[in-house]
């Protein structure tokens, strides 16, 4: 099939490409970036007039569910919401039942994403069995079958000894390492952040330390071991300076934030709203804004999804009760452009932190837009002026905080090599 | 913040925490509960208020005292009461709190009493009760404790007649106590001219200070020229989080003993909201002693309570009346 995207503003923050182009696609793949294709003749003619045209996103982290918890969300449903988000290249951590621990699993996963055909969905593998924190997984094998790296989920490692020999086997792989940093026995306590809201609420509080000692801990294995690595979800001001004193000292460290936390913080919990109930917590206004600037500073290099997909009685309860996560992937796009309008982003840095720099960290061909590349795009309205709401999500997961949000940004077209996937 | 427990005329329709309530409408439970305080002395004990009237209570949580006073206090308002059995219930069985709740609610209630071991379990049952139904918190995991706390208030006002020039010190385990949040709300919206807490910094929460308090981790210096001493009862399982090293130490550094209370004012008077742990945060000496309020507190429940039920199901009767 050959399709023209025509009239946009094509923004490519890999190469820096801004300008009024049209794109020209066929075979899957960008065939041309130009004004005029002399003999092109397209079955499919986009309009993009007013509209600006970027590289499909990439996310680092959207649990689909699927397999173990079909009930609650499929990835075929899941694939549907990330084209409606503009996202095209998704990364599944291996928290899924059974764990992404074998190939098999990551077969499993491959072959239902190949069925939906709407996003690229890659598998994270497990860095321990079962993700219990004491046998290394099989991560020879899951890089064979195609895992993108090795995590442990949500699951903290606590015996050091058996982190760091994980550390020193992807390493001896070259197996990039996603931690999300947290002390298990100073998380468990809590479930919202430790500080005024908790103590005024009388919900047990996780302290800041619970992520900046697993931060220090992980970044002096990371220094011992050489392994590449990349730090999900970061939550505190101060972890995040330490991830930067880390980079300036020369480790090969990233690291990424979700997009609820650089707009949300503990006082958006009001009166226990099950919906702000995530893990990591919502932190202080301070730490939100040290989070906004660590993306200014390019200490961090990707906002995510952290997409946690839920059913409705997860969310019904005392708020100790309810399942911590929001259902990111279709307020991912416009919540990171949100910053853009409130002037706390410009508009390449935004894009490249949805785009190319999660490619990067990934080490994949994908959020670039290039004679050759697989047509992965995304086209944004910039006049979209809609109001959030969460029970119209494609996702099957309803669990969102931003109901009554205006957003001025929104996905009008998503192409996942070059086939039209979404179109609002 | 917390004004969905109020009508739009302001008027009680929930009652889950004392944030958010405003110094006229804690004066107003006081002043109606000293309507009430002297049916208990009457040969019938009974007023009609709230006759026709259903008011469950449902206790997800152990309590003895909090619930005889709850329904002790509906009965004398005529109210008909159910006690919810948490040990042969449904949500014993697996039933959601949110189907138990509609079960009962199907049953023509118009007031729940809940207590419950999750902080916000009030607030959101609140939430999701029919219009008709109100809601009073009997204690929400660590949150709150509003009709304690007003019990308090009443008790101390009627020791010392007014607020404003008072200095009150709340001692012990900050940290998990419903009662003490509720007491510091209270004690701030009336007025008190300085709140202490005392405790170690393992029983205070973090940023304490922003709720209007003064901080003392040295029981005698807290203790210091205060007008009403009120101490929280102590868990013993807080020995075994390593939130202490044993309730013998607990009782050397912060056990209200004569010596110690010497420090407050001669006419202090000694608060708990019970049950006490004789030898663990309070000496028998003062527990018993002549400063001691503790059963004066038990018998004000009953007022402040039927203050409270009336207040909201009165309201509530408005809205009806209104409606219809």
């Amino acid at each position: 099939m050959k399709c023209v995207i025509q009239g946009g503003r094509v923004i490519d923050p890999a190469s820096q490409l801004e300008a009024d182009h049209a794109i020209y696609i066929a075979d899957g793949k960008i065939v041309a970036i130009t004004d005029t294709l002399d003999g092109f003749t397209a079955d499919v003619t986009l309009d993009a007039r007013g509209r600006i045209v970027c590289p499909g996103l990439v996310d680092l982290s959207a649990r689909l569910r699927e397999p173990g918890q079909e009930h609650t969300a499929t990835i075929d449903s899941e694939s549907r919401a990330a084209s409606a988000g503009g996202i095209t290249t998704l990364v599944v951590p291996p928290d899924t039942d059974p764990v992404i621990d074998t190939p098999a699993v990551v077969e499993l996963i491959e072959d239902r994403a190949k069925k939906a055909g709407r996003v690229m969905v890659l598998t994270m593998g497990a860095l321990t069995q079962q993700l219990d924190g004491e046998l290394l997984a099989e991560m020879a094998a899951l890089k064979q079958a195609g895992c993108v790296g090795v995590s442990n989920g949500l699951n903290a490692v606590k015996n050091t000894v058996v982190w760091r020999r994980a550390l020193e086997y992807a390493a001896t792989l070259d197996l990039t390492v996603f931690i999300t940093a947290a002390d298990g026995w100073l998380q468990r306590q809590g479930c919202i952040h430790e500080g005024t809201v908790s103590a005024r609420l009388g919900l047990n509080g996780i302290p800041e330390s619970a992520e900046t000692i697993a931060v220090m801990r992980d970044l002096l294995l990371i220094e011992q071991t050489g392994v590449r690595a990349h730090f999900h979800n970061i939550s505190s001001g101060r972890a995040l300076s330490m991830i930067r004193d880390a980079q300036e000292k020369g480790l090969n460290i990233t690291a990424d934030v979700s997009a609820h936390h650089l707009h949300l913080c503990e006082h958006d919990l009001g009166n226990y709203d099950s919906f702000s109930h995530v893990m990591p917590p919502l932190r202080s206004i301070r730490d939100r804004e040290q989070l906004q600037q660590g993306v200014r500073s390019g200490v961090i290099q990707a906002i995510c999804s952290h997409h946690q997909p839920l059913d409705a009685d997860a969310k019904l309860g005392p708020f100790a009760e309810t399942q911590p996560g929001i259902s990111g992937l279709e307020t991912l796009l416009p919540l990171t452009l949100k910053l853009v309008e409130d002037d706390e982003l410009d508009l390449r840095t935004a894009l490249a932190s949805l785009t190319c720099q999660p490619a990067a960290i990934l080490g994949i061909e994908a959020g670039q837009l290039k004679v050759g590349a697989t047509a992965d795009i995304c086209v944004i309205d910039t006049d979209a002026h809609y109001e959030c709401q969460p029970n119209q999500f494609v996702s099957a997961g309803k669990n969102s905080p931003f109901a009554g949000w205006l957003f001025h940004y929104q996905p009008c077209y998503t192409l996942f090599q070059g086939k039209l996937v979404y179109q609002r | 913040m917390a004004n969905n427990q109020l009508t739009e005329h302001g008027r009680l329709r929930h009652f889950l925490t004392i944030e958010g309530l405003k110094r006229p409408l804690l004066t107003e439970i006081m002043d109606r509960a000293e309507q009430f305080s002297g049916l208990g002395n009457r040969q019938v004990k009974k007023v009609p208020l709230l006759r026709g009237k259903t008011i469950i209570n449902l206790f997800f949580e152990n309590s003895t005292r909090t619930r005889s006073t709850f329904e002790l206090a509906a009965k004398r308002l005529s109210a008909d009461v159910m006690n919810f059995n948490i040990s042969t219930s449904a949500t014993a069985k697996g039933e959601s709190l949110l189907d138990t709740l509609h079960n009962l609610e199907a049953m023509h209630t118009d007031m729940f009493v809940v207590r419950h071991n999750q902080s916000g379990a009030a607030e959101f049952i609140a939430q999701h009760v029919a219009p008709h139904v109100s809601v009073i918190n009997a204690g929400d995991g660590c949150h709150a404790h509003p009709t304690q706390a007003m019990l308090d208030m009443f008790t101390i006002r009627r020791h010392k007649g007014q607020f404003a020039d008072l200095r009150v010190a709340i001692v012990g385990d900050i940290l998990h106590s419903r009662v003490a949040r509720s007491q510091i709300q209270a004690l701030a919206t009336l007025g008190v001219g300085e709140i202490r807490v005392i405790g170690p910094q393992t029983l205070l929460p973090r940023d304490c200070q922003t709720m209007g308090v003064h901080v003392f981790h040295d029981l005698a210096s807290g203790l210091e020229g205060v007008d009403v001493v009120i101490m929280l009862r102590l868990q013993l399982e807080r020995m075994q989080g390593a939130l202490l090293p044993s309730a013998r130490e607990y009782y050397r550094c912060f056990g209200l003993t004569a010596e110690k209370l010497r420090h407050a004012k001669p006419d202090a008077i000694v608060m708990h909201p019970g049950p006490i742990n004789r030898g663990v945060e309070i000496a028998s000496a003062v527990a018993d002693g002549p400063q001691s309020v503790i059963l004066e507190q038990v018998t004000h429940g009953i007022a402040i309570r039927m203050a409270v039920m009336s207040m909201a199901l009165g309201s509530q009767s408005d809205l009806q009346e209104a409606q219809s």
